[in-house]
């Protein structure tokens, strides 16, 4: 067993680092204060290709692997958590289900673009009345000739508004399940702008504040039967196994803002002096240190474990959850401690670490909160 | 069109300057980077080739472990890459440097050969027209802007307070500036790709039309007596006078120090 990472990990990992420098960095605190989508560095990541890093060359992308896609979520997140997640959103959420389920031609249509940057994409499947309870959707899908009708509204939409392709989930019937009727759910693509289509109230949020998240309206949007993803009732099955690799890209994020945290809480208990000498020489800041970089670094290998699990296994539901559950936890631990360490002006807007404990938070709730993803690993201990 | 690239691999300053007791850069000990100006060299070749269409070869002379920098070209578009090293070569001055280069480049095609100005561990900013003088050809120095005219090339070379607009037949040599552009980031492909590809590795054998007695450190005249980290400047003094009496303080200053 061999914890070094390849050349190319090497390399795309100083890449990453290096455009989140010089790129990413400088917007942070202004994207956080403003609320506004970075779309400047969302162009610059289409450009060289951090859309579509783990989707393979022939539909756009950069054939890389899952690892070398989570170092760039991590990268990015170290400095800003809003940058993070919208390339997560896009990559697990929307590529990633149209790579695996779509047609040739949705591939063609759909992926392509994605991959390229040209597109950027999004997932609704949360409702006002289904969070962790996906069974509980209300949109409807209706066949109507050639078409789709869909009625309902979707919540909490990352990088809504600002996509152009997005994955839904509509209840298209009811079927027998186990001597149960359940609701049969089924995906679609829906492309911005097609009629009935529009966007409701954009989220105030307590972090990830740059991050567009809008409701998502559907009103007899009228969708061609081929935006189908997938099989008809396979929507529960698309939207979990979405998620699965959804949470390989939040557990990154999250890895990414607690690194961020630390890396400042370093730098900043070295400077700051308090009773005639640096604070990072008191025994009490040492020892929070210590367990903070121990924490990351065990987040890091489970995120890591996940990623190559994504790559070499077919299923990898387990290993996502444990690294999202993990890397979320210690997030909003060590940047909560970042904020102990830097006293009063930890809790100023000045110094990052205010905005990291803010989007540390979000971490913990979205695509599975922690307590669904305590539920997914039970599960597959008792089984 | 060929386009020959000469990239550097230099210590990254910040991560701290070592030297050999022979007063050499201990390059092996040290964290390093690609030389920012021949990274803009590169980045004019692949705009050129993304312009015009041409076949980009990046050539380095190095440690082994200099294929790292020729990779970190390919990742960023070059085509090919050839690392020239060896044991005899090590030690290298300027001169030494160019004709070890030269006798790469005689092995290759090309239109264009592009360097970068200076290296940022030596500062000579003499290797480019030097290595045009062994290959006979014209060099451009200090090059702000590149084009392509027919055969030639149109290039905008800097100078104190204004640019020369010079224009020559290709093959020719141009040394390029860091503020020629800003440099593309690698791609994440690209490094997959640059990782599986073949850089052609040359020793001293294939060097063509170089005498040995100009190789390594026996072939170079410049003899190192001293060298040392930047010393780093003091304060300095800041003073806040109205114009006249600033004059009078520069003056006073300048005899001072005997330089008036």
């Amino acid at each position: 067993m061999d914890f070094t990472l390849s050349k190319e990990h090497e390399m795309a990992r100083a890449l990453f680092k290096e455009f989140a420098e010089k790129e990413v960095k400088p917007l942070a605190q202004e994207v956080d204060e403003t609320e506004e989508f970075p779309r400047v560095t969302v162009d610059k990541m289409a450009k060289y290709g951090f859309l579509g890093i783990p989707v393979p060359k022939e539909y756009g992308g950069q054939g890389c692997d899952p690892l070398t896609y989570v170092m760039c979520v991590e990268e990015l997140s170290k400095v800003c958590g809003t940058t993070g997640v919208i390339v997560s959103a896009h990559t697990s959420l929307c590529c990633d289900p149209i790579m695996t389920f779509g047609t040739e031609e949705q591939k063609q249509k759909y992926l392509v673009p994605l991959a390229k940057g040209e597109k950027l994409g999004a997932f609704g499947l949360t409702e006002p009345g289904a969070g962790t309870d996906a069974q509980g959707q209300q949109t409807k899908a209706v066949l109507d000739g050639d078409e789709y009708v869909i009625n309902g509204s979707k919540i909490f939409i990352t990088n809504g508004k600002e996509a152009d392709v997005y994955v839904i989930f509509a209840v298209t019937g009811m079927i027998e399940k186990r001597g149960r009727m359940m609701k049969e759910i089924t995906s679609f693509i829906v492309e911005k702008g097609t009629p009935g289509f529009s966007f409701g109230t954009k989220e105030k949020k307590m972090g990830i504040r740059g991050s567009s998240t809008y409701e998502l309206i559907f009103t007899d949007c009228r969708v061609p039967k081929e935006n189908m993803l997938g099989k008809l009732g396979q929507g529960f099955k698309i939207a979990m196994h979405t998620l699965d690799g959804g949470r390989i890209g939040i557990a990154a994020q999250a890895l990414g803002i607690a690194e961020g945290a630390l890396d400042r809480t370093i730098a900043y208990t070295k400077e700051r002096k308090q009773f005639g000498k640096s604070i990072a020489s008191q025994q009490n800041t040492q020892f929070q240190l210590a367990d903070m970089a121990t924490k990351v670094q065990a987040a890091q290998l489970l995120v890591y474990k996940a990623a190559l699990a994504k790559a070499t296994q077919k299923e990898y539901g387990f290993e996502a959850a444990q690294a999202k559950l993990y890397a979320a936890e210690v997030a909003m631990e060590v940047t909560t401690k970042a904020v102990q360490l830097h006293g009063g002006y930890g809790y100023t807007r000045e110094y990052d670490v205010e905005r990291m404990m803010r989007d540390a938070k979000i971490t913990e709730i979205y695509e599975g909160t922690s307590e669904v993803q305590r539920m997914v690993i039970s599960a597959a201990l008792l089984k | 069109m060929k386009i020959v690239v000469c990239i550097k691999q230099v210590p990254d300053t910040k991560g701290g300057v070592q030297f050999n007791p022979d007063g050499t850069l201990n390059r092996a000990a040290m964290l390093t980077i690609m030389n920012p100006d021949d990274k803009s060299g590169l980045e004019a070749a692949l705009r050129l080739k993304d312009q015009y269409g041409a076949e980009v070869t990046v050539v380095t002379m190095g440690l082994p472990k200099a294929e790292d920098v020729l990779r970190e070209a390919m990742a960023m578009g070059a085509d090919k890459a050839v690392l020239v090293t060896d044991r005899v070569l090590g030690g290298a001055d300027t001169w030494a440097t160019s004709q070890t280069l030269a006798g790469a480049i005689r092995n290759l095609d090309y239109d264009l050969i592009i360097t970068g100005r200076q290296a940022i561990d030596g500062d000579t900013a003499q290797v480019g027209p030097q290595l045009s003088e062994h290959l006979n050809i014209p060099v451009i120095s200090y090059a702000q802007n590149i084009k392509i005219d027919g055969d030639s090339v149109i290039v905008e070379r800097q100078f104190d307070d204004r640019y020369h607009v010079l224009k020559a037949k290709m093959p020719c040599l141009i040394t390029a500036l860091a503020e020629l552009n800003e440099p593309r980031y690698m791609t994440p492909g690209g490094i997959f790709d640059a990782c599986k590809a073949d850089v052609t590795v040359w020793g001293r054998a294939d060097l063509v039309d170089v005498e040995d007695s100009n190789l390594g450190l026996k072939g170079s005249p410049t003899q190192i007596a001293k060298a040392s980290d930047k010393v780093r400047k003091g304060k300095g003094e800041k003073v806040n006078l109205d114009p006249a009496e600033s004059v009078d303080y520069i003056v006073g200053k300048l005899k001072e120090k005997h330089v008036i």
